[in-house]
């Protein structure tokens, strides 16, 4: 892999600390005008997901992790892995639970989702922003009740809870954002 | 933003101006440069006057000081300087600085004079407070709880860790001058200018500069530094006119350079000559013109300040 200095520090950059892999958030440069130089650096541990600062002298470096985002498409669980394909290689890659951890209660099978890669292993699984699911099970709502005030919770075929709008029905499609998981729409 | 900078530029010259101070330019190019360990200079090609190699200024340091030897009286000057590899949010490797001298001023009066230049440029610009006035050891004391001057590698080491910067051991070891840039720039600048000028004087003397000792402790020289908002504004010295000690400063540099690996440039003869023929007493100070733009009209980086940053140069 290759080796970067602290001159070369920039947001999204992939690095090796304390061997695991992170990306860079931030990376101030800090220098007393008369004095030594450093870099003031926040890390995002890409395994824990925990967020770390980290100061360098100016001149010390760090190993690239050879880590890529690649959009597969996720194929099915074999009730202890998660499988996904990329389209146009068809080379499947296989998820363990730490690495789709949240992910998993939004994923269908054919949606197509961004897993991070770290020396060809799936480290995260990103799902799509939005998803279309149908609903399993949800209270009967109050006919004629159409304003959006309250709401009630709606199981989706993943196993996902949502809250939806009393007028939505068990059976129908809707659309999710998986990024704050609330509902957003009805799907004809 | 380049009208609020030509009217900072104004007020500055008509502060001079009225206080009978000479504005002067000295060359951006030249011959001589720093031997100080922590800046790297941009050195250009063979010019045409037989000289292999020019170097752009760090400061305009050295020229002036010849001046104030050949007799000039109290001097200052608005100009570029350039440190290579100084780029960040608060650093750009072009900048302008104004620099000046004074002419039988001690540290208390270019102190009391920098103040009061400041309040003038901030005056209808940005509301502060009355400036604060510490000793580096108080601010040591106050911020990070710990004497700089009497502490041992431990204490630096606890006190980086009690504050989480365990990795500041290994960064710093058994090297006392960059133990108390690490602390000083992580722990102690932060709280430095809070919605007022902080002056901070008295430096120890093993943190490189051209200061004169204090007369009454030989660890401390008779430096001062100006914050706001945490932001490094300013840096002055009593100036050193020994020109014994002011070569021996060179060969601690040049010494602490070979040990680096870094680049060893030739000592500046012409100002050691200027110091041989005696510089008067003399404080002098240089402020960063876009930090202080950056900090009075509360911008989130020197870019901000500029009408080219590097990136767009």
């Amino acid at each position: 892999m290759a080796i970067v200095s602290t001159s070369e520090f920039k947001n999204g950059l992939k690095v090796m600390l304390d061997g695991d892999p992170c990306t860079m958030l931030e990376s101030e440069f800090v220098k007393p005008g008369k004095g030594q130089a450093f870099n003031r650096v926040k890390l995002r541990n890409l395994k824990t997901g925990r967020v770390v600062e980290r100061t360098f002298k100016s001149g010390e470096t760090l190993e690239t992790a050879d880590v890529v985002d690649v959009e597969m498409q996720y194929l099915y669980n074999d009730g202890e892995l998660w499988h996904f394909m990329v389209p146009e290689s068809f080379e499947q890659y296989a998820a363990d639970q730490n690495a789709v951890a949240d992910a998993k209660k939004w994923l269908k099978e054919q949606d197509i989702c961004i897993l991070t890669l770290f020396n060809n292993v799936p480290l995260a699984v990103q799902p799509p922003n939005f998803v279309e699911l149908t609903i399993t099970e949800t209270d009967p709502g109050v006919r004629g009740d159409t304003s959006g005030g309250g709401g009630k919770p709606a199981t989706l075929e993943t196993g996902a809870v949502v809250r939806v709008p009393l007028f939505v029905q068990t059976g129908e499609v809707i659309k999710v954002d998986t990024r704050t998981g609330e509902y957003v729409s009805r799907v004809k | 933003m380049l009208r609020r900078r030509a009217e900072l530029l104004r007020k500055i010259r008509r502060f001079f101006a009225e206080r009978e101070v000479l504005e002067v330019e000295t060359p951006l190019l030249s011959h001589g440069t720093v031997t100080d360990p922590h800046l790297s200079v941009f050195s250009v090609g063979g010019g045409s006057g037989g000289s292999s190699r020019l170097f752009l200024q760090t400061s305009p340091e050295f020229a002036m000081k010849r001046l104030l030897a050949a007799g000039s009286g109290s001097i200052y000057q608005i100009c570029k300087a350039f440190r290579r590899d100084e780029s960040g949010r608060f650093h750009n490797p072009e900048f302008t600085l104004l620099e000046w001298y004074r002419v039988g001023f001690g540290l208390d009066e270019l102190i009391e004079e920098t103040d009061a230049l400041l309040q003038i440029l901030s005056e209808n610009i940005r509301p502060l407070a009355a400036s604060e006035h510490l000793s580096y050891r108080e601010s040591f004391l106050r911020h990070a709880g710990i004497d700089p001057l009497d502490a041992g590698f431990a204490d630096f080491a606890g006190c980086a860790a009690s504050h989480g910067l365990q990795e500041a051991e290994a960064i710093c070891g058994t090297d006392r001058s960059i133990w108390l840039d690490l602390l000083f720039s992580h722990l102690v600048q932060p709280h430095l200018g809070r919605g007022r000028f902080t002056f901070v004087r008295d430096f120890p003397a093993i943190l490189p500069s051209l200061a004169r000792f204090k007369p009454d402790d030989e660890r401390l020289v008779e430096r001062v530094e100006v914050f706001l908002d945490g932001l490094e504004l300013g840096n002055g010295f009593f100036e050193l006119s020994d020109p014994l000690e002011q070569e021996y400063r060179f060969d601690r540099d040049i010494a602490a350079r070979i040990d680096a690996g870094l680049p060893v440039p030739e000592k500046d003869r012409r100002l050691l000559d200027a110091l041989k023929a005696g510089l008067p007493d003399c404080a002098g100070i240089a402020l960063g013109i876009d930090r202080l733009l950056l900090g009075l009209h509360r911008l989130d980086a020197i870019a901000d300040t500029l009408a080219f940053p590097l990136a767009k140069a």
